[in-house]
């Protein structure tokens, strides 16, 4: 009995861990040098997995520092989100290329 | 200051009207294989203009920038010549190809004569300078004259890229002054 209560104790626990995170995964494609969609909510725990379809080099790197993705042409690269807020990041090769991410909590 | 003028003239003349005109009279507009041989050599030009400047530039904007010019302009080159395999075209030589050869071979000279932050100075301003040109041939001549579909589309596609390129030199440039 004890043993049966703390498994389901354990179940709780785990479900709990799992449920709530609920971590999506975010496509966004950079294409003749537009990333699009260009402003995307998500939420902490969320990955991005940008998608390179040009046959040009990017990256996508945010203004704050928090991450510097290399995505060489025709790849795709993934980034987990750790915090929240609105992140704005571009490409270094091609400045031009700008996007958004906003992040929840 | 007067240096400075008589490079921009130079550079106005070199770039803008002989060569990059030459092939707009409506008499002779340029068939697709010539087109595709204007592109691939005016990327050329720029990937041995980036080769230098990796080689001679001082200041690490001015070297970051020629490597994001040879690792674009390679790869819109391997696209090029991937699209003429495929499409079955062989690029046809003409006087438009020669002459870019021609101006290019003589300021890679120039600049070789160069070092340090004249160097960086004088390549930046000539990238502005040959992208403003390869883009006006690329907008007015190159492109309207495609009648391949796919050749167009690369074309455009890198019109889009080369502007990024003369944005970025221009800033680069106003940061060096």
């Amino acid at each position: 009995m004890p043993g049966r209560l703390a498994s389901i104790a354990l179940a709780v626990v785990l479900l709990s861990m799992v449920v709530p995170a609920r971590a999506a995964t975010i496509r966004i494609t950079m294409e003749n040098l537009v990333i699009s969609p260009a402003e995307m909510s998500a939420k902490v725990g969320d990955t991005i997995e940008w998608i390179n379809k040009d046959v040009f080099a990017h990256t996508a790197t945010s203004e704050n520092g928090d991450f510097d993705v290399n995505l060489p042409p025709k790849k795709s690269a993934t980034f987990v989100l750790k915090k929240a807020g609105a992140i704005d990041y571009y490409c270094r090769y091609h400045p031009n290329m700008k996007a958004t991410l906003k992040v929840a909590p | 200051m007067l240096i400075r003028w008589s490079a921009a003239a130079a550079a106005a003349i070199l770039l803008s009207s002989p060569v990059l005109l030459q092939s707009a009279s409506a008499a002779d507009k340029p068939t697709d294989p010539q087109i595709a041989h204007v592109a691939y050599t005016a990327g050329v030009i720029d990937i041995k203009a980036a080769k230098q400047a990796q080689k001679k530039a001082k200041s690490k904007d001015v070297k970051a920038f020629a490597e994001d010019m040879l690792r674009d302009h390679e790869a819109v080159n391997k696209q090029a010549l991937a699209l003429v395999k495929k499409l079955n075209v062989t690029p046809e030589d003409n006087d438009t190809s020669r002459a870019l050869s021609k101006q290019a071979s003589d300021k890679l000279a120039e600049l070789d004569k160069l070092s340090g932050a004249a160097f960086d100075k004088a390549y930046v301003a000539n990238e502005v300078a040959y992208h403003k040109a390869v883009n006006g041939a690329l907008e007015t001549q190159l492109i309207p004259s495609a009648s391949n579909a796919e050749l167009k589309s690369l074309l455009q596609t890198g019109l889009k890229i080369f502007q990024g390129h003369q944005h970025h030199a221009e800033h680069v440039a106003a940061e060096l002054k």
